[in-house]
């Protein structure tokens, strides 16, 4: 799948490849009223990768609905819609619109969103605000319901958690870091909102590790996201324990990644003798490997 | 919705032609016929062999040679990328996606024409001016720059009209700023074409807005992807924010929120 953001709504790719190769893709954030999103500059180049401070331009819900969705509804892939929010009640009422719309067979709620009505604490930072949501949009929506989770917390097993007992189909991991960049010369952030989300290969092995660390605590299917682009990237985050990936920036640097990946993997399989690339989910051996308890490679006395 | 088709191409570099110690100019050849390209598109640049430069870079279209098949970019050496990109050996492939953005609006034939550049501003002003004349209008180049080691193919732009310059330090044309030239008093023009550093599109297009000449700026905000998915680029504008890569990087003044 493309993940949120990095995509558009589709249209703009389809001058590259063709949409039908892929498993589905995710439109962009889309909340309940139109958003201008931060001002510019929005985005720094980091060493392999990037930052972005986009903050959710769209036009909102009801566009979509009546503007974008009739545009893209017969594309040949599965479409999934961001759903972004900065209530509670924003959230539901935008996911009860997306159910209305029949090609829409699911959304990711991105709970990385601030709470406005809490002090501003982004949703998803802790296991009580992510399963207030996804118990809220989880009463009223029916289809598949995909949590994607903010890895900028202590522990993104208690929240995956939280949101699997909430009632989420699925979880999507990770969306960006939290970082920053500065111009030296100018001695000022690059970044109108100073600080922004990191993606591309760099969080990788954070992502990677994330995946790994949450497939041991649900049962629920995790999509995987973070820095891939290659077949091999996909193929990590399979064994990790994911069911399936996301490809996000990379899509930036190529525009026809996401088929190159997908034909990767088939080829991956074949050379490894694999039947199906469902033996190849959570199929790492660690035995005889310890996963480090401390935060140093030293040993804890 | 846009009006071209990209591709992503790998086109051969053939000629690297130092200008100074910050600019060169370099031909790149495909073996099928270039795509169509509009004056004002750019083209995003995929930089091989430099560590720090993950994403494509964004390089206006120079110049287009349909005789010989060559596609003229002018780099400016500002960064690792744009260095790695002008110290590539020459037969190297490197790949692009061209074109994109929209481009320069057609004069009227009533018109009389402007082309105002400023320092590697003047990249898409060549293959303007080319295809202004072509259409059988005459052309003036105004160009300015720090200084006369910064003024960039002035006898590439000759072929095509009439050329003044300025430089701050007097080393060559007239002394100041282009909103400065005396040209600007001596004849009377309809119709602007910008491009250059921010601080000096904002001074032409001032001095447009005040004499009620048409004007378009071509803008460089910062991108990540160049095909209007990532929305980073984006300029405010009377229609709200917009992707300066695809509803630009040409932009009538009026459209601003200068």
């Amino acid at each position: 799948m493309t993940a949120s953001g990095t995509f558009g709504y589709g249209e703009e790719f389809t001058d590259f490849m063709n949409l039908a190769r892929i498993g589905g893709i995710v439109v962009k954030g889309t909340t309940l009223r139109h958003r201008e999103g931060n001002p510019y500059p929005r985005m720094a180049e980091t060493p392999m990768g990037m930052l972005n401070a986009v903050g959710l331009q769209n036009r909102g819900v009801h566009y979509f609905a009546e503007t974008i969705y009739p545009r893209i509804m017969n594309i040949d892939t599965n479409i999934l819609v961001n759903v972004s929010g900065s209530t509670i009640e924003d959230y539901v009422e935008t996911a009860e619109i997306i159910q209305g719309l029949a090609r829409i067979p699911g959304i990711e709620l991105n709970i990385s969103c601030p709470n406005v009505k809490q002090g501003g604490m982004a949703f998803g930072t802790t296991a009580e605000g992510a399963a207030r949501v996804v118990e809220a949009v989880r009463k009223v929506y029916k289809k598949h319901l995909m949590v994607k989770l903010s890895p900028n917390v202590t522990d993104i097993t208690e929240i995956a958690r939280a949101v699997e007992a909430a009632g989420a189909d699925s979880v999507s991991m990770i969306n960006t870091l939290l970082g920053m960049a500065i111009n030296a010369d100018k001695r000022i952030p690059v970044l109108s909102t100073v600080t922004g989300g990191l993606s591309g290969a760099c969080v990788k092995p954070i992502a990677l590790r994330m995946v790994w660390q949450t497939s041991k605590a649900i049962q629920i299917p995790i999509v995987g996201l973070g820095g891939i682009s290659s077949a091999t990237d996909a193929i990590e985050f399979l064994l990790a324990g994911a069911s399936a990936i996301q490809v996000g920036t990379a899509n930036f640097i190529d525009p026809a990644i996401t088929p190159k990946i997908a034909d990767g993997i088939v080829e991956y399989c074949e050379r490894h003798g694999f039947k199906s690339v469902r033996e190849l989910i959570g199929a790492l051996e660690t035995e005889g490997q310890q996963p480090s308890a401390c935060l140093t490679d030293q040993k804890c006395s | 919705m846009q009006n071209y088709t990209s591709s992503i191409l790998d086109l051969e570099l053939v000629e690297t032609k130092t200008l100074n110690a910050q600019y060169v100019l370099m031909k790149f050849h495909h073996e099928s016929p270039l795509p169509e390209m509009q004056p004002g598109q750019f083209i995003q640049v995929r930089i091989d062999g430099s560590p720090n430069t993950y994403l494509r870079r964004p390089i206006s279209i120079n110049f287009v040679d349909r005789e010989k098949n060559l596609l003229w970019l002018l780099i400016q050496l500002v960064g690792d990328g744009t260095k790695t990109l002008a110290a590539t050996p020459i037969g190297t492939k490197v790949n692009m996606i061209l074109p994109l953005g929209n481009n320069f609006s057609k004069p009227e034939l009533k018109d009389t024409v402007l082309l105002i550049g400023g320092g590697v501003g003047v990249a898409p002003l060549l293959m303007l001016g080319k295809k202004i004349k072509d259409k059988g209008l005459d052309v003036t180049f105004l160009l300015g720059a720090r200084s006369a080691k910064d003024l960039l193919e002035l006898d590439e732009f000759s072929k095509y009209g009439q050329v003044f310059t300025t430089t701050e330090d007097a080393s060559a044309g007239e002394k100041g700023f282009v909103t400065q030239h005396s040209i600007l008093t001596e004849k009377t023009f309809t119709r602007i074409y910008t491009c250059g550093p921010k601080p000096m599109m904002q001074a032409v297009a001032n001095y447009a807005s005040k004499k009620g000449i048409e004007c378009e700026v071509s803008l460089e905000n910062s991108m990540a992807c160049g095909i209007g998915a990532c929305l980073c680029c984006v300029e405010d504008t009377v229609d709200g924010h917009v992707c300066t890569c695809t509803t630009g990087p040409v932009f009538n003044i009026k459209k601003l929120k200068w």
